[in-house]
């Protein structure tokens, strides 16, 4: 094999792509928990954690950056570092998206919630698989799963419209409950937007398989 | 981007050196005013089927073209060709600048002279005009007496397609024009390639896989004498179809 030691840092970037993957997928995981058990604790080490996952994404960057001054890389290799680059923001954003949720959980303490949540978890985990799929597609470069990953944030945006309407007519039935049922609402729109990262993440995959830049879920 | 229309295209081209089979059945649009650029590794074929587009290889014995090489619809290598005539059309530069031992204004007088040219007025005209579309006129317009064994290696390159270009040929072939040059001299020519696409068409062979994403609109990546893939310059770079250009082009070769 030609260019032993080029290929050897593609696997180093590939490997820290997953690193941070699995990072985010933890972050969303451990907020929702926080949430549902008001584990102050737990939202805090998700505050902490996110740092981590910045780091990671300016090593990842720095890592791209080199490989294009000092490679030249073309055609898959070029298509590779891209999406490196390219996702790597999108899995930053979804961090940054669980530690607001984690920060929300530290303003609520130990409120009781105004309703039991339910749809809430269920978001998360659906963008919990969308990470998982995803990483899995990405490094099997399999375009099928991440299709099929992208296809889960429809469910996304169903949760969300209904827990939109629901936390509205509590609203409205009791202006008591505004603030709590905004904050509520607000963790909805963060994993609402994990799944709009998510579903960038899938389109990159394809464009690092094909070459090919599509749009999913239009 | 829009295609454009094609100046010359081979049809089934196999060229031969004796028993040597060193082409085989080559279909390649050259489009105008474009750049096209073949590129693949050494002794694939690249440099030899350049030379058929001019008939270059006629010179040497027991070599033999089937197929056609059509320039503008007509195949050059038809009996009624003359060769001579078809190389003033079909002008071409090579990797060693090879200026004539003799001044920079009758480098580029030598052409035009041998053509018929005797005028001096339109003979200093041609030697302007060219030297300013070889974007060499300013640095010699002082010592156009002067020998052109003086000029630098990228000041001599630029003569010689300066020189390519005082005959007004409609195709430039480029076999490796930027190997022997350093990287200041190297970009000075891919700017001239790009302006001279305007009002010529450019083919260029070249070992340097940059310097073909750069300067061309179109690549065909050859292997053991054949075309592997033809494609937009930028489609081969990012997402070549074939699995040989994709190793080639990200040095994974061998």
């Amino acid at each position: 094999m030609v260019r032993e030691s080029f290929q050897e840092q593609l696997n180093q970037l590939r490997d820290n792509i997953l690193r941070m993957g699995n990072l985010v997928e933890r972050a969303i995981e451990l907020a929702i928990t926080s949430l549902k058990k008001h584990d102050v604790d737990l939202a805090e080490k998700v505050v902490m954690d996110d740092e981590k996952i910045d780091d990671l994404e300016q090593t990842i960057e720095k890592q791209c950056l080199t490989l294009l001054a000092l490679q030249q890389p073309m055609a898959r290799d070029l298509r590779f570092i891209s999406t490196a680059l390219k996702i790597d923001t999108d899995l930053e954003r979804m961090g940054d998206y669980a530690c607001n949720i984690a920060k929300i959980v530290l303003t609520l303490g130990n409120e009781p919630f105004i309703k039991p949540l339910v749809d809430l978890p269920r978001m998360a985990e659906t963008a919990q698989e969308m990470v998982r799929d995803n990483l899995k597609a990405y490094v099997n470069r399999d375009k099928e799963l991440a299709i099929k990953a992208a296809e889960k944030d429809h469910a996304i945006d169903n949760l969300y419209n209904q827990i939109f309407r629901e936390l509205l007519v509590l609203m409205t039935n009791n202006p008591r409950n505004i603030r709590q049922a905004t904050y509520l609402l607000l963790v909805a729109r963060h994993l609402e937007r994990i799944g709009d990262h998510a579903t960038n993440f899938s389109e990159w995959i394809i464009y690092m398989i094909t070459g090919e830049l599509v749009e999913l879920n239009e | 981007m829009t295609e454009k229309p094609n100046k010359m295209q081979t049809n089934n081209l196999n060229f031969f050196y004796k028993d040597f089979h060193a082409l085989y059945d080559i279909n390649l649009p050259v489009r105008q005013n474009a750049v096209t650029a073949l590129i693949g590794p050494s002794g694939c074929g690249k440099s030899t089927f350049l030379r058929t587009l001019n008939r270059m290889n006629d010179v040497i014995n027991g070599s033999k073209a089937k197929g056609e090489v059509l320039l503008d619809g007509k195949n050059v290598y038809d009996a009624d060709v003359d060769p001579v005539d078809l190389r003033k059309k079909v002008g071409m530069v090579f990797q060693k600048p090879n200026p004539f031992p003799m001044s920079i204004f009758d480098n580029l007088a030598y052409g035009p002279r041998i053509h018929g040219i005797k005028n001096r007025g339109r003979l200093n005209e041609i030697v302007e005009n060219s030297l300013k579309d070889a974007a060499l006129w300013d640095e010699v317009k002082d010592r156009l007496q002067q020998s052109a064994m003086g000029l630098s290696g990228g000041q001599q390159q630029r003569l010689v397609i300066a020189r390519v270009l005082a005959v007004e040929p409609e195709v430039i072939l480029m076999d490796e024009p930027a190997s022997a040059l350093d990287p200041i001299s190297t970009s000075k020519l891919e700017d001239l390639i790009y302006q001279l696409k305007e009002n010529y068409t450019i083919v260029i062979v070249t070992h340097n896989m940059q310097q073909a994403a750069r300067v061309s609109d179109y690549t065909g990546f050859f292997l053991n004498g054949e075309m592997v893939e033809y494609d937009v310059t930028n489609t081969i770079f990012t997402a070549p179809r074939d699995k040989r250009t994709e190793d080639y082009i990200t040095g994974r070769f061998g």
